[in-house]
């Protein structure tokens, strides 16, 4: 059916551009021999064609600019008043003897532009007439045309200020006049269309009214191409007329689009000295029109304005530009209670664009206009619609991008009370924004307080907020967000350990509301950042002394071990492990060997308590070692106790390799190749015996348990151990216990049983390669390797 | 009667001239038979001048009782066919009883001719001039000779020519109200109005201005009433909505239009009505007529 009715309507605008053809021939025949009477005839059984109802406006329009064309023709011929022999003001009267409006009004339109060039009668009195009486078409679509026809043939005859046709009372007033009749006279018509038809088709005609806005809006176009139209005149006339056409029209389509072409036709400076004017019609829109896109687009235009010459700012603040959007926008929402929260925001965003690029220096607008949003938000669940979020998100974003600061923002009171209103999962997006913004810019948070309300922004990223499902994240986006958070921690910096201190303090206490999930990402960062915090003061001990409250290692410490302590709590005990290790090296830096030592008892606790995979427990014992190892803090008595420990634990471990490692590892917790470093020769080739032994042990069990002996990486390492200390000069390690290793290595080589490994065959080989090596070198070294065979 | 003439062979040739027929102004006049003739123009109180000449063919008498000239003012009604009613009639006998050798001249005139009506060629009836020879024969029957010629009578304008202006409408459905300048209009005249809409409940597709003629003749039972409606003349196009002023704008000088004539000689009477017309969607006609008096204004040509 209706591609019956789209055939039909082929078939009647083909009917129709016949029509016009046919009529056409016999106007042009009619004009070459001079005959008037007949061209007349002929044009208005031509416009006649344009009489037709049955075609949409777009294929009105293809038939009208036929019919417009023919028009061009006939008006060269009226000009020349030779030709046809009757003047101007008779030809006027003569071509409204037609029956029928349409083509009568066209062919008077067409007389009148004439009529008007021969200067015989004021153009205004003729542009009156025209518009006049152009008023009997009341057909919509028709009329829309007709009268887009004569602000075609009038456009370039208008009385304008340096026109040819100004003088002899015309003035600019009547061409403005004239224009705004004719403005307003196709709105009503445009605007009256949606009602001819049945409801059913209510999209087409909206679809089709569409089309024609440009026709009206040409006359806006026109008005601001005359150049007589001055600031003042558009203050006082014309705008206010225009906009009461568009209040009084009362056509949600109509209004939209015309504010839109009002802010696009007409030069900002217009705009800028009659906001008031402009913003006063917007509350009085129909509460559908989308006045939000409007003002945004009212400030945007605006705020390009302001930033195209820096010279037109003064205008900016003399005209309270600012202050009158802004109530505008309060006005408009207030006035359209229908209005979704998204339009509010959008409005808010506009005007907060605006405000940033017009004026970036008064956030105390920026304020504001977070403070309106808050206004709008107050009352409400926290918000639903994602749209509306979408633009909260932009209006929270905006600040940032403009400051690239971050700490401006913070200064801002009414910012954390918008986030608030966001949902949980926006929050979050919006507390990323933020830290990318920290991130991006470099910026650094230097005091507690702004750490505090940074803080207090990202809170959605910290912890938990009510009702926040965790099952529902993604692992993967939490990972991200928590080492987001992360990264920010070192972003937090003050040159005074004092602030810095109690920088970490606030962090501290913000991250501790995490829980288990997230402590594990946010607690390494505290913790080195506070370990930096050590390490500056160790420089400059001693001088901070005399204050009351000082920032020293040792309150540090005492943080850092609660802090700790709520990571073994949660099942990260590696890492909180590892985190006391870092601590203790650090205490062991700063000389506090009570702090150190119970970090590392912290350490062994959580071993004995909470590392139970095996895996785990090696990586663990050997960290254990390596720190141990570097201790040069501890009395006698205390580093025996924890060697004591770790070769203990060595020993225990469950795989025999591992143990092996383990306790060759161990051997060099009894020899710090350092200047005044315990040099426990004795110790250490028992631990290294001990390791052989066990080597030994698990070379056995391998025979036993797979009919084959394993690989002999383990000696080949213990034999490595053994060149270590040799040539550390450890006198306990001789070259004949070399010398027996490296036979052992032999004879387990060539047992037929053994399963060959490529790498610890080479690896031994490689080893003795060194033997020979130094031994080639000569030297002192030399001569010690020389019983090596 | 000519053809009898001709089919006796005339026995002369008569002509009548006016004595100012070169500068006289000639207006067309639809004769019966359809074709149109240049005649020329007069108005009352004018006087009628001329010349008959009578030419007998060659080497013929004319032997006659008698040559007069009559002017005749008639007014023919065509359902009455054949009668003719003379309202006017004045004789001027031009000769005595005797016989026409040759080519005879005989002038005549009518002065301050009397003539009030207008000529008119209606549907149902004729107002018409003549000026009517007649060579009186007694045996062979008279010979008669026919000049029309046209009256147009000018009237001044009129001292009061008040607008017309009145509130028209169906309950609830439509009302409008509509203005004509005047009440009296010229024949090239221009009707200025408009129509303001009050109300519109109906679909209005358009609206049209026509001048309607009314000719009524005969009286009592046999009134004859005929109604033409020489304009139609679209005034809008589409549907108005409440408030909606269109203007009216139409030149009279295109149509045919006579002043108008109200019982003349209490024959016959031609009015002129202003009819506004408005048609809706469904092709329904709302209409109001309204008389407008129609005249004929001195100095229009």
């Amino acid at each position: 059916m209706i591609s019956d009715a789209i055939e039909d309507e082929e078939k009647w605008l083909a009917e129709g551009i016949a029509g016009i053809q046919h009529n056409a021939f016999y106007m042009h025949r009619a004009l070459d021999s001079n005959n008037l009477r007949e061209a007349l005839k002929y044009s208005a059984q031509l416009l006649s064609e344009l009489r037709t109802s049955r075609l949409s406006p777009h294929k009105y329009y293809d038939l009208y600019m036929r019919a417009f064309d023919e028009l061009r023709r006939l008006e060269m011929f009226f000009k020349d008043e030779d030709k046809h022999g009757c003047s101007v003001v008779d030809l006027y009267e003569l071509v409204q003897h037609a029956g029928n409006i349409l083509p009568r009004l066209y062919l008077l339109c067409t007389v009148g532009s004439v009529y008007i060039k021969s200067k015989e009668a004021p153009a205004k009195d003729v542009l009156k007439d025209l518009v006049e009486m152009c008023r009997g078409v009341q057909h919509p679509l028709r009329g829309l045309f007709l009268r887009s026809y004569l602000a075609q043939v009038s456009r370039d005859k208008l009385p304008d200020i340096g026109s040819e046709y100004e003088g002899d009372g015309d003035t600019v007033n009547d061409a403005v006049e004239f224009v705004l009749q004719n403005f307003a006279e196709m709105n009503k018509l445009w605007v009256r269309m949606q009602h001819q038809g049945p409801i059913m088709v209510k999209d087409k005609l909206e679809k089709e009214r569409n089309e024609l806005r440009d026709l009206v809006g040409k006359n806006l176009h026109v008005l601001s191409q005359i150049e007589g139209v001055d600031l003042e005149m558009y203050k006082d006339t014309v705008l206010p007329r225009v906009l009461e056409q568009v209040v009084n029209c009362k056509d949600e389509l109509a209004q939209y689009y015309l504010m839109d072409c009002i802010i696009q036709v007409f030069p900002d400076e217009y705009h800028l000295q009659t906001l008031e004017i402009l913003l006063g019609a917007c509350p009085q829109l129909q509460p559908t029109v989308d006045v939000k896109t409007v003002l945004s687009q009212l400030m945007e235009r605006l705020s390009n304005y302001a930033a195209s010459s820096p010279e037109v700012l003064p205008e900016f603040l003399h005209v309270e530009a600012f202050t009158k959007l802004s109530s505008a926008i309060g006005k408009v929402i207030a006035a359209q209670v229908d209005m979704p929260i998204v339009g509010a925001i959008t409005l808010y965003v506009s005007l907060l664009t605006f405000t940033l690029r017009v004026h970036p220096d008064r956030l105390d607008y920026v304020d504001q206009v977070l403070g309106a949003c808050v206004k709008k938000l107050s009352g409400k669940a926290k918000l639903e619609d994602s749209k509306a979020t979408k633009q909260v998100v932009a209006l929270l974003s905006a600040p940032l991008e403009k400051y690239s600061d971050i700490v401006t923002a913070l200064t801002l009171s009414n910012y954390p009370r918008v986030m608030d209103h966001l949902d949980n999962g926006t929050n979050k997006i919006m507390a990323m924004v933020i830290i990318q913004s920290i991130m991006k810019n470099n910026t650094r948070v230097s005091t507690a307080e702004k750490v505090e309300v940074l803080f207090e922004l990202i809170k959605g990223l910290i912890k938990d907020l009510d009702g926040t499902p965790m099952h529902e994240l993604d692992e993967e986006d939490f990972k991200e967000e928590q080492n987001s958070v992360a990264r920010l921690i070192h972003m937090l910096y003050n040159d005074d350990p004092e602030e810095m201190l109690k920088i970490i303090c606030t962090v501290r206490k913000h991250i501790m509301t995490g829980g288990s999930t997230r402590l594990p990402f946010t607690v390494p960062p505290l913790v080195f950042s506070a370990l930096q915090l050590v390490r500056r003061l160790q420089g400059q001990d001693g001088d901070v002394a005399g204050e009351e409250d000082p920032a020293t290692p040792k309150k540090i410490f005492q943080l850092l071990n609660q802090t700790i302590e709520s990571l073994s709590s949660v099942p990260s005990p590696e890492l909180a492990l590892r985190l006391y290790l870092q601590c203790a090296e650090a205490a062991n830096d700063c000389d506090v060997e009570p702090v150190a030592y119970e970090f590392f008892t912290q350490a062994f606790v959580l071993y004995e308590e909470e590392v139970a995979d095996s895996k785990a427990q090696v990586t663990a014992i050997h960290l254990i070692i390596g720190t141990l190892q570097k201790m040069n803090v501890f009395g006698v008595e205390n580093r025996d106790t924890l060697t004591h420990k770790a070769t203990g634990y060595s020993a225990k471990l469950l795989k025999k390799p591992d143990q092996c490692r383990a306790v060759y590892a161990c051997s060099h917790l009894f020899w710090v190749d350092d200047q005044d470093g315990i040099k426990d020769g004795e110790r250490v080739l028992l631990c290294l015996k001990r390791s052989l032994r066990i080597a030994n042990a698990a070379q056995q069990m391998a025979n036993v348990t797979r009919g084959s002996s394993g690989p002999v990486t383990l000696f080949v390492e213990i034999l490595n151990k053994y060149l270590y200390f040799f040539e550390k000069g450890n006198p306990q390690v001789t070259s004949a216990a070399i010398q027996g290793l490296v036979e052992l290595i032999r004879t387990e080589m060539q047992n037929d049983t053994r399963t060959t490994d490529p790498a610890s065959d080479a690896f031994f080989a490689s080893t003795l390669r060194y033997i020979e090596f130094q031994k080639q070198k000569g030297g002192a070294m030399g001569e010690k390797y020389d019983p090596i065979k | 009667m000519n053809y009898i003439i001709g089919a006796f062979k005339p026995a002369c040739n008569i002509s009548i001239t006016f004595s100012d027929g070169k500068t006289r102004k000639q207006v067309p006049l639809k004769k019966e038979n359809g074709q149109t003739a240049m005649v020329p123009l007069f108005q009352s109180q004018e006087n009628i001048a001329g010349k008959i000449s009578i030419e007998p063919v060659q080497g013929k008498k004319v032997e006659h009782n008698g040559i007069k000239i009559e002017l005749l003012g008639q007014i023919e009604m065509y359902f009455d066919r054949g009668n003719f009613y003379d309202f006017t009639s004045l004789v001027r006998e031009l000769d005595v009883p005797g016989e026409i050798y040759e080519r005879k001249t005989y002038p005549f005139e009518f002065s301050t001719v009397e003539m009030p009506y207008e000529s008119y060629n209606g549907v149902n009836v004729r107002l018409r001039y003549v000026l009517k020879v007649t060579i009186s024969r007694g045996y062979a029957g008279s010979i008669v000779e026919y000049q029309d010629f046209m009256v147009r009578n000018y009237t001044p304008p009129p001292s009061i020519n008040t607008s017309i202006k009145m509130e028209v409408g169906i309950e609830d459905c439509l009302h409008i109200e509509f203005e004509y300048n005047k009440s009296k209009y010229h024949l090239k005249d221009v009707i200025i109005g408009k129509i303001y809409f009050l109300l519109v409940r109906i679909k209005i597709k358009n609206m049209d201005l026509e001048i309607r003629r009314r000719e009524s003749t005969g009286s009592g039972a046999n009134t004859h009433v005929e109604t033409e409606t020489l304009a139609k003349f679209e005034l809008m196009d589409g549907a108005p909505v409440r408030g909606e002023s269109i203007p009216i704008r139409l030149f009279l000088s295109p149509y045919e239009l006579t002043p108008t004539h109200r019982n003349i000689n209490n024959k016959f009477s031609v009015k002129y009505y202003l009819n506004l017309v408005l048609v809706d969607e469904e092709d329904r006609r709302y209409f109001k007529q309204q008389e407008v008096t129609i005249y004929r204004l001195a100095d229009t040509s």
